[in-house]
């Protein structure tokens, strides 16, 4: 087993929040690394009071285990902070065809919340008429958005940098 | 400095951050509208998730076995040392509003501060922070000026509740013994210096909502000696029950 093998195993742990993302998707894991036998592996959360982190945890070390490795490490770091930038274009384009609108870039994203633009994509019609509902929404990475020309409600993930 | 100082620090911070997450836990369910209720439980999840950090590298700086849980669950009111602003209880939203917003301005300035400590841990905690508070101040904030230039019984509500945590705010700056020893060791930013910086933030703000500053009479201090409000209790009752009744309980 090599590193791109484990990575090609971590590419099958997805994000209990967002099951259509994995956690490389979202930039949550920061490194793999072997010493002495043991896979190491860094994650760091999105938030700080994220609940799905223990069961990321707890994800990565049952996948690997299931593919023969048993001996893995999975340390937290906090800092760097994670940001929305380490979404990769392949998980922003899966989130969009789930239904959450993807995070637009720091500046777009606060005239959005703001409500100054308009400017975030409704996932079902693709319009731009949309306004914003609330800061927050189901989860701590998202705020609650609706179309105003199909009239659905939607999330939007925000952007964090 | 020595470790019992840095301990105590620690936990003071993490004190801060769990206290008030449950007094905005307690609006689940009770929210003006849903929205806001939303709000508020975010806001205590990303403080829990904050006080989590804290509490396990305290436990880590003791090194005697006790988990993050057991700092929560299992220490009595007197050694909490959290400030008081946080533990006031709820009251209205606008009381709510003007505790979060002062809490926000304040811990604003600070993490950005406290993210270039030497100490790498705290650095780290506040660099995670700091991006959630900015988040929250701008919650907060929003509604000082949206309450404060609404309506009369709005008007009147944020100016009342503002009046009422105001005497709870100096205690934020005046540095007790183990922050001063943190202060001068290059560990903790200078508070004193902080507090021209937060009047500054909060008069304008006031300002936009319409409001006027309160009166800086009959300052309270203790929370972070550990002499609290009779509301500390209450709050160490609702949070710690079940680990009292029932020790090791697991869910």
């Amino acid at each position: 087993m090599n590193v791109t093998q484990i990575y090609k195993l971590l590419a099958s742990v997805t994000d209990p929040e967002i099951p259509v993302l994995s956690i490389l998707d979202m930039g949550v894991v920061r490194g793999v690394e072997f010493s002495e036998g043991i896979v190491k592996i860094t994650i760091t959360p999105t938030y700080s009071g994220c609940p799905a982190m223990n069961e990321i945890e707890k994800n990565i070390i049952e996948t690997l285990r299931l593919a023969g490795v048993s001996f893995v490490k999975v340390n937290t770091i906090l800092s760097p902070a994670w940001t929305t930038d380490w979404m990769t274009e392949e998980g922003k384009q899966k989130l969009m065809e789930y239904g959450i609108a993807p995070p637009l870039s720091p500046s777009a994203d606060k005239k959005a919340l703001m409500g100054e633009v308009r400017q975030v994509t409704c996932p079902n019609c693709k319009s731009k008429h949309t306004q914003m509902l609330t800061l927050f929404g189901s989860t701590a990475c998202k705020a609650l958005f609706k179309c105003m020309d199909c009239l659905e409600p939607f999330d939007y993930f925000k952007c964090l940098r | 400095m020595n470790h019992q100082h840095l301990f105590e620090y620690v936990l003071q911070l993490a004190d801060n951050a769990n206290v008030l997450s449950h007094r905005l836990g307690q609006w689940c369910g009770h929210g003006p509208v849903i929205e806001q209720d939303i709000a508020m439980t975010n806001l205590a999840l990303d403080l829990i998730g904050q006080a989590r950090n804290l509490y396990q590298y305290a436990a880590t700086i003791e090194g005697k076995g006790r988990t993050e849980d057991d700092m929560a669950y299992l220490r009595d009111g007197w050694d909490f040392y959290n400030l008081l602003l946080t533990e006031l209880p709820n009251g209205d939203f606008g009381k709510t509003v003007a505790r979060q917003f002062l809490y926000d301005t304040y811990a604003l300035l600070f993490y950005s501060e406290l993210k270039n400590s030497p100490n790498e841990m705290l650095a780290a905690i506040a660099e995670k922070s700091l991006k959630e508070t900015a988040y929250h101040y701008r919650w907060s904030s929003e509604w000082v000026i949206r309450l404060g230039d609404g309506t009369e019984e709005s008007h009147r509500k944020m100016q009342e509740g503002l009046n009422e945590v105001w005497r709870y705010t100096d205690e934020i700056f005046q540095p007790v013994e183990r922050e001063k020893i943190l202060i001068a060791a290059g560990v903790l930013p200078d508070l004193a210096a902080l507090k021209p910086q937060w009047e500054e933030k909060v008069r304008a703000v006031i300002e936009e909502a319409t409001l006027s500053l309160p009166e800086a009479a009959g300052m309270q201090y203790g929370g972070k000696t550990g002499r609290h409000t009779e509301a500390l209790g209450y709050i160490l009752a609702e949070m710690q029950y079940m680990q009292r009744a029932y020790p090791g309980l697991e869910w």
